[in-house]
């Protein structure tokens, strides 16, 4: 006959096993998406803020032949065109890698939040004017997208390619 | 009116569809193994051979385009409330395309987002 082990705790009923395993790998799959929807976020406002800044070093663009050429030219050569691109680059990743465990319907509105962050910078950091509607749709975002974020993560299971 | 009206369901499409193939493809490609370079190397190289990936770039680059053309066409609050109008159809794509379990309380979550999106843009 097997002797029992000695232990100081009781062993775990099989069925609290697997829930903590379930709550463990909603926890891990809530955390990793939600760093990489804050990682798209980051991205595309950094991104769009950049390119904002390099084409205002390179001024308004002539809509003829010669002045396209021109800008062209100048947004190749600029530091922070490029920065802009590498953003944007790092924005499409985050969100192919978001899109390979987590729902479309859970990653695009999450990725809405970004609006509410640029209204907010708007606020704190260049001290602009908001008015009550903008407030509103702030508002209206945090709530939509904390109505989203209690949903779970991922409801279909990954399709692998058959060869 | 007739040329913005399609322009912007070219727009809604190729925006809608582009983004679904991706999310299919990557659903086929998988999740990275882990988050260390190699791994996320591997995961890059697998994604960049996928047929919907590719697929959805050129969609997601004629949305761009199709979007720059509206803006040029039709004014911002025409044009604004219909790209996030996006939000919706993507949904809906999302259910029926690729079979997403979209709950009450996640339709609600996108539906008060559309509307947050055009009210933020449109007073931009």
């Amino acid at each position: 006959m097997r002797r029992k082990r000695w232990s100081r705790f009781p062993e775990p009923h099989p069925a609290a096993t697997t829930d903590r395993f379930r709550m463990t790998h909603e926890h891990r799959l809530r955390f990793k998406t939600l760093v990489m929807v804050s990682l798209m976020v980051v991205c595309a406002n950094l991104g769009d803020l950049m390119l904002k800044r390099g084409m205002l070093q390179i001024g308004a663009v002539q809509l003829t032949p010669s002045g396209i050429g021109h800008a062209l030219l100048s947004t190749i050569h600029n530091g922070t065109i490029w920065l802009g691109i590498l953003f944007l680059i790092g924005f499409t990743l985050s969100y192919m890698t978001a899109v390979s465990w987590a729902d479309y319907s859970y990653v695009m509105p999450a990725g809405a939040f970004g609006y509410a962050v640029q209204t907010m910078l708007a606020v704190v950091v260049l001290h602009e004017a908001v008015n009550a509607l903008r407030w509103i749709g702030v508002t209206l975002i945090v709530v939509g997208v904390l109505l989203v974020g209690q949903t779970h993560p991922s409801t279909t299971k990954p399709r692998p390619v058959t060869a | 009116m007739i040329k913005v009206v399609l322009m912007l369901a070219f727009f809604i499409c190729a925006s809608t569809g582009g983004e679904i193939a991706m999310t299919h493809g990557m659903k086929q490609v998988g999740e990275p193994e882990s988050f260390c370079p190699m791994a996320l190397f591997r995961f890059i190289g697998k994604a960049v051979r996928s047929s919907w990936v590719w697929f959805a770039l050129p969609l997601m680059a004629a949305s761009f385009y199709s979007l720059l053309v509206l803006l040029s066409w039709a004014p911002l609050s025409v044009v604004i409330p219909a790209s996030a109008f996006n939000y919706v159809v993507g949904t809906f794509g999302a259910k029926y395309l690729l079979k997403e379990n979209v709950t009450a309380k996640r339709w609600m979550g996108v539906i008060m987002v559309c509307i947050g999106v055009t009210l933020v843009l449109i007073t931009g």
